[in-house]
C-alpha cells in the first residue's frame, strides 16, 4: 500500500455520521440504538479501506468514531475537521444523539472509540459497565439561558419574569438532563413555574421558541448560540447553580485507540477549548 | 318508508353472514393437513416476529413494583387523557370523514383521483411530519393559526384540543378509506329506490345509505380510534407534553424510557391491555351481530 499524499481529498463523511435534527428526534427512541449500531458498523468497515498504516510513533491514522451528545454537534463537527487537517490520514466520524441513547449503544457493544456525554450520570452508565478507560474527564461545562423571541418583545429579564401566567414557557422534561438543570435553577431561585409543555429534549424546547409557538424556554447557552438570530438569550444568575459537566473518555474496546487518544487530547487542548468556548461552552 | 329501511337492514345482515361464512371455512382448511413447509415456516416466523416483542414486555415487566407503578396518579391522568382524546378524535373523524368518503365514492368531479390520493397521504406520512405541518398551519404563528389567534384568541398548540387535532389528522384517513370502500361495495339501487319514492339525496343518505354502510363505519372508527390512541409523533410535535393536558400514554412511555425503563414497561403494558381489551370487545360484538 502506497502512502497517500497529504492533500488527498477526504472521503465523504456523510455516509457515516448520524445527524439527528431535533425534529426527527421525536420519531422514536427505540430507533436510536439501531441507528447508532448500524452507523458505527458501516463506519468501522469503511475504516478498513480508508485507513493507511501508521507510519511512525507520533503519527496517527485511520478512522476515529466519536459518539457525542447532540448539543456538541456544531462544535465537534468543527473540531473533527480541524483534527483531520492536523493529522493527515485520519478521519473522524460522528454519531450525535441523546447521551442516554448513545450510552445504551456503547454498553450493548457499538464499536466506538470516544464517548462525549452531556451529563456525568450518563457517563457513569458507561464507566460502570466497564466500557470506559480510566476516569472520564470533564472538558467543558454548559449553563442554562433563557431563550426568548427575537428582540425580546415580552421584556424578559429574569427567571422570575417567566412565572408570569401570560407567558407561554416551555421546559425540558424532568426526565432529561436539561429538565433536571431547569428544575435546579428554579429551586435555587425559590420559584415555581408552570410551563405549557415539558419537551423531550433541549433542542425541541428551543424549536418551540424559534417557531414562535412559545414565548420563552430554558435551554443551554450553546443552543441559544447555535440558533443564531432566531432567538435571543437572556442570562440569569440562578443558572450558576445548574451547570452541566460534559465529560469525554476513550472507550475500552476502541477499534482505533491511538488516534482516539489523540482526538481526546485535541478536544482538551487550547485550540479545541477555543472552538468550544466560541460555541458558548464554559471552559476552565 | 320504515318498511323499506328495515328491509335494507336485514339485507345487510344477510350479506355479512354470507361474507364471513366462506372465509371461516377457508381458515379451517389451512389449519388442517397438507400445509406446504415453505409456507408454514415463514408463517410461523411471522407469528413469532409479531408476538415475541409483546411477550418480552410481559417477561421483563417489573411485576413486584407494578401495583405502585400503576396506581400513581400520573399514569391514570395519561391513560384517561389518551382515551378521551382518541375518542374525541374519532368523533371528529366521523363527523368530517364520513361526508368526505361519500363525496369520494358517490360523486364525480375533476381531479377526484388526486383528491383521494391526497386524503390518504397522512397514512404514509411520518407522524412527525404531520406534526410539523400542523404547526405551520395551525400553530400560533401558522398560516391559519395566526388568524385563529388574532380573531378568536384560539391557540391550539399545548392544549388538549391540539392533541385531538393531531390525532384526528393521522386517524381520519383510516376512517375515510374504510367508509369509502364500503360505500363503493354497497348496492346503489336502494338509494335509487328511496329517491324514486321521493326522498331527497340527504334523506336517502341518512335513512338508507348510512344504515347500509354501518359495519364499514364501525370498522373504520375502531381503526381510527386505535390509531389515535397510539399516536405519538404528531402529538408531541404539535401539542407538546404537559401532564393531564397533552401528555398521552405514548408520550408518557417515551419520556419514562429516558430515565426509568421499568416504568416505561409498566405503562406499555397498560396500553397493550387497553388495546387488546377494546379490540376483543368490539370483535365480539361484531361477530354476534352478524
Amino acid at each position: 500500500m502506497t502512502t497517500r499524499p497529504a492533500h488527498r481529498t477526504r472521503p465523504s463523511r456523510s455516509g457515516c455520521s448520524v445527524r439527528r435534527t431535533p425534529r426527527t428526534r421525536a420519531a422514536g427512541a427505540g430507533a436510536v440504538v439501531l441507528l447508532v449500531l448500524g452507523a458505527s458498523t458501516a463506519c468501522s468497515s469503511s475504516s478498513d479501506d480508508g485507513s493507511s498504516p501508521a507510519r511512525g510513533d507520533t503519527r496517527v491514522s485511520g478512522t476515529v468514531t466519536v459518539f457525542a451528545a447532540a448539543s456538541l454537534t456544531e462544535s465537534f463537527t468543527t473540531l473533527g475537521e480541524r483534527f483531520e487537517k492536523a493529522n493527515p490520514g485520519t478521519e473522524v466520524t460522528f454519531s450525535f444523539g441523546g447521551s442516554d441513547g448513545l450510552a445504551a449503544g456503547i454498553t450493548s457493544g457499538a464499536p466506538a472509540d470516544v464517548f462525549a456525554s452531556a451529563s456525568p450520570g450518563t457517563m457513569k452508565i458507561v464507566s460502570d459497565a466497564g466500557d470506559a478507560t480510566g476516569t472520564p474527564a470533564t472538558f467543558v461545562r454548559n449553563r442554562l439561558e433563557i431563550a426568548t423571541l427575537p428582540d425580546n418583545p415580552e421584556g424578559v429579564s429574569s427567571l422570575k419574569d417567566l412565572t408570569d401566567a401570560k407567558l407561554k414557557v416551555v421546559l425540558c422534561d424532568r426526565e432529561v438532563p436539561c429538565g433536571v438543570a431547569a428544575q435546579t435553577a428554579l429551586d435555587a431561585g425559590g420559584l415555581k413555574l408552570t410551563p405549557v409543555s415539558y419537551e423531550q429534549d433541549v433542542r425541541s424546547a428551543l424549536t418551540k421558541v424559534a417557531l414562535k409557538e412559545a414565548d420563552a424556554a430554558l435551554v443551554y447557552r450553546t443552543d441559544v448560540r447555535a440558533a443564531g438570530d432566531k432567538v435571543e438569550g437572556v442570562d440569569f444568575p440562578e443558572a450558576a447553580e445548574a451547570v452541566n459537566d460534559y465529560s469525554i473518555t476513550l472507550l475500552e474496546d476502541a477499534p482505533n485507540a491511538e488516534a482516539a487518544e489523540a482526538f481526546v487530547a485535541y478536544v482538551r487542548s487550547d485550540g479545541g477549548q477555543r472552538v468550544l468556548a466560541d460555541a458558548g461552552f464554559l471552559t476552565s | 318508508m320504515p318498511a323499506d329501511t328495515s328491509g335494507t337492514r336485514t339485507g345487510t345482515r344477510k350479506g355479512l353472514r354470507k361474507g364471513s361464512g366462506p372465509r371461516r371455512r377457508r381458515v379451517g382448511a389451512a389449519g388442517g393437513q397438507g400445509v406446504p413447509l415453505p409456507l408454514l415456516l415463514p408463517a410461523l416466523l411471522a407469528l413469532a416476529f409479531l408476538l415475541v416483542p409483546l411477550l418480552a414486555l410481559l417477561v421483563r415487566a417489573p411485576w413486584q413494583s407494578m401495583p405502585e407503578q400503576l396506581t400513581s396518579p400520573a399514569v391514570w391522568q395519561a391513560l384517561r387523557l389518551s382515551l378521551v382524546c382518541a375518542t374525541a378524535a374519532t368523533a371528529v373523524s366521523l363527523v368530517l370523514g364520513v361526508p368526505l368518503a361519500w363525496l369520494l365514492a358517490r360523486t364525480d368531479f375533476p381531479g377526484r383521483g388526486l383528491v383521494r390520493a391526497l386524503v390518504t397521504l397522512p397514512l404514509v406520512l411520518p407522524p412527525v411530519v404531520g406534526g410539523v405541518a400542523l404547526l405551520m398551519a395551525l400553530g400560533r404563528n401558522g398560516i391559519v393559526g395566526q388568524r385563529l389567534d388574532q380573531w378568536f384568541g384560539i391557540s391550539l398548540p399545548f392544549t388538549t384540543a391540539g392533541v385531538v387535532v393531531a390525532e384526528a389528522f393521522v386517524a381520519m384517513p383510516f376512517l375515510v378509506i374504510s367508509v369509502e370502500g364500503t360505500l363503493r361495495a354497497a348496492d346503489r339501487r336502494y338509494e335509487e329506490a328511496a329517491a324514486t319514492l321521493g326522498a331527497s339525496r340527504f334523506t336517502a343518505f341518512r335513512r338508507v345509505t348510512l344504515p347500509l354502510i354501518a359495519p364499514g363505519v364501525a370498522a373504520g372508527s375502531v381503526l381510527a380510534w386505535a390509531r389515535a390512541l397510539g399516536e405519538f409523533g404528531a402529538t408531541i410535535t404539535f401539542a407538546g407534553n404537559f401532564p393531564d393536558r397533552t401528555q398521552t400514554m405514548p408520550l408518557a412511555v417515551y419520556l419514562a424510557l429516558q430515565s426509568d425503563p421499568e416504568a416505561a414497561i409498566a405503562l406499555s403494558l397498560v396500553l397493550l391491555a387497553v388495546s387488546i381489551a377494546v379490540l376483543a370487545g368490539l370483535r365480539d360484538r361484531w361477530l354476534t351481530a352478524s
